[in-house]
């Protein structure tokens, strides 16, 4: 075979080869989606939203375990993203020179890939055993430890994509810094904080490894938040590791609702970026 | 007169006022900033004070120690240490090339319309929940490298002296190499499109006179992308390594669960993580929850080595492209 020929064997093998990994992840993607549906649609039926979960062998749903999880993803929200924008502003409008941005934007990127179940394990140590007993309180400290570094990068991401022409008009105008930052800025980056914020909900909703030591898990229904509380991802744990099959098509049926809300998240977060961004 | 000093003494007031709140605004600001940085200063030290019973009692032969017996007290961390390396080391032979080929594919060889729906799927894969991982990989997965791919590789490698032993034992679909491949799975979508943000920062010039001499695609790739973005690459492997240590649900679904060490990647085995979800709760003895959390405390001390030295990586490559 003649060089030429060579080459160009070897070009094409290694293209075939890329467009081989990418049809295989994709490939990947829809045969784990292709299951959930499968599996997961039959499990799904008005029950699921309205009786609490069962003792293996009788009927029941998830109406525990989804309460549990939108209350505490929502509270983590709460708690998480004040404190993940205030310190995305400080990293984004008043860091200028300072030793502490680049310190806190690297250790904030290092938190943002951090095991989960490190954090649980964290909360577990200075939370539950203080209180003496698990508690929806300390899953949802353990979520917005989770939620802080996402809000933290968005932030700062979105207030530097801010003309600073902007700033400095209302600057001109007489305007203190404060209000300059929660007047002007906030509102020119507010789509991009907002997707910021969806993305830090997408990534908690499907957390399992910090709430198994800090919210546990709960039979029964229970709103109280200073008592152990179910969530969906401790119940699909749960369920799907058991040997009952009824128990584990409720998983089935969690996996698929916590997947679809995520990606809906996910693809709603993902438009509205490129259409904020397609604006400017 | 009157009216003049009001006049004065109203905005001097404000001024006032507002510089106030300007200082609390931004001291409320720095002072978040700083519970970042104690965050993982508390991290750190609560999980040192939890572990010091254990590493009191083990010492450093922990790291060693192949025993796990809760009824005797006696804790080793060799076969969680070991689980964990040894399925990240598989997701990274499995999981790098496919992203490498993710990347060059949507570079270089994907049309442009489709770039962005196809490189949007492949980060779905990272949306999707670790615990859906868990799920499929039990019930979908598993079986199926049991009916095919584990039989597959014991008739090819099985009898091949050394080699052979690490398809030993019986293929029961859940083990350290279905673990392996899930995580490769799981890495994949982070490395690819920190390799496809690294491509797109090599100028275009040097990418077109490589045209321009002749080279195929694969060359171009080879010989200027990949050394152009070395640093970079390196770096997005190290960010992928980093997730893969730190995993938890997908692999405490089909590692099997088993504190020991085998030769075979068909056998079950276990890993920091898997450990910790599997036995905290039920950890009875406070020298067993203290020999848990001093594994945590080792994942986290390698992840953040890991996490660090990817960092450092792509940060060097972003001061490069910003000169």
């Amino acid at each position: 075979m003649s060089l030429y020929n060579r080459r160009r064997a070897t070009n094409f093998v290694i293209l075939a080869l890329s467009l081989g990994a990418t049809g295989l992840g994709l490939l990947i993607l829809f045969f784990i989606l292709g299951s959930l549906l499968a599996e997961g649609i039959p499990a799904l039926t008005l029950a699921t939203f309205t009786q609490t979960t069962p003792p293996p062998g009788s009927t029941g749903g998830l109406a525990n375990a989804i309460y549990g999880s939108v209350v505490m993803t929502l509270v983590a929200t709460l708690v998480g993203t004040p404190v993940g924008i205030l310190c995305g502003t400080y990293l984004a409008e008043y860091s200028r020179g300072s030793w502490m941005a680049p310190v806190v934007r690297f250790i904030n990127d290092i938190l943002l890939s951090a095991p989960s179940i490190v954090i649980g394990l964290f909360v577990y140590q200075v939370v539950v055993v203080n209180m003496g007993h698990f508690s929806a309180w300390a899953g949802v400290i353990a979520l917005a430890i989770l939620v802080l570094p996402v809000v933290v990068r968005t932030t700062e991401d979105m207030l530097n994509l801010v003309p600073s022409g902007l700033r400095e008009a209302a600057f001109a105008l007489g305007a203190p810094a404060w209000k300059v930052v929660v007047m002007v800025t906030y509102r020119a980056a507010l789509q991009g904080m907002m997707t910021g914020v969806m993305l830090a909900i997408a990534r908690i909703a499907g957390e399992t490894a910090p709430l198994l030591f800090t919210a546990l898990n709960n039979q029964f229904g229970s709103t109280n938040m200073n008592a152990p509380m179910a969530n969906l991802p401790a119940v699909i744990f749960q369920f799907a590791m058991s040997p009952y099959a009824d128990w584990q098509r409720l998983a089935w049926g969690g996996a698929l609702l916590i997947t679809f809300t995520i990606l809906i998240l996910n693809i709603v977060a993902r438009t509205l970026a490129s259409w904020s961004g397609s604006t400017k | 007169m009157v009216d003049s000093v009001i006049g004065l003494s109203k905005p001097s007031n404000r001024m006032r006022l507002q510089q106030l709140q300007d200082t609390l605004f931004r001291g409320t600001t720095k002072f978040f900033a700083l519970a970042v940085l104690a965050l993982l200063g508390a991290i750190l030290v609560s999980l040192a004070i939890g572990a010091w019973p254990a590493t009191k009692t083990f010492g450093f032969g922990f790291l060693f120690d192949q025993s796990w017996n809760p009824v005797k007290e006696r804790f080793g961390g060799a076969p969680a240490i070991y689980g964990t390396l040894i399925t990240s080391l598989i997701a990274m032979l499995i999981g790098v090339p496919l992203a490498l080929g993710v990347a060059i594919f949507l570079t270089e060889l994907c049309p442009p319309v489709l770039r962005r729906p196809i490189g949007t799927l492949i980060e779905l894969l990272a949306a999707i929940p670790s615990i859906i991982y868990g799920i499929w990989g039990l019930f979908v997965l598993a079986p199926f490298l049991q009916l095919t791919v584990q039989p597959f590789l014991k008739v090819v490698f099985g009898d091949i002296p050394i080699i052979g032993i690490l398809f030993g034992g019986a293929p029961l679909g859940l083990g350290v190499l279905t673990a392996g491949f899930i995580l490769a799975v799981m890495v994949l979508p982070f490395i690819a499109s920190v390799m496809r943000d690294v491509f797109s920062t090599v100028p275009v010039i040097l990418r077109e006179s490589a045209y321009g001499l002749g080279c195929t695609t694969s060359e171009v790739v080879r010989d200027i992308v990949l050394p152009y973005t070395r640093v970079g690459v390196v770096g997005g492997v190290m960010l992928g390594l980093g997730r893969a240590l730190g995993e938890t649900m997908a692999v405490t679904f089909v590692i099997g669960n088993a504190h020991k060490i085998s030769p075979s990647l068909l056998a079950a085995g276990t890993t920091i993580s898997a450990s910790l979800a599997n036995e905290f709760t039920e950890a009875t003895g406070a020298l067993y929850s203290s020999a848990l959390i001093e594994l945590g405390f080792i994942l986290f001390v390698i992840t953040f080595i890991v996490l660090a030295a990817a960092k450092l990586m792509l940060l060097r490559l972003d001061r490069r492209s910003a000169k």
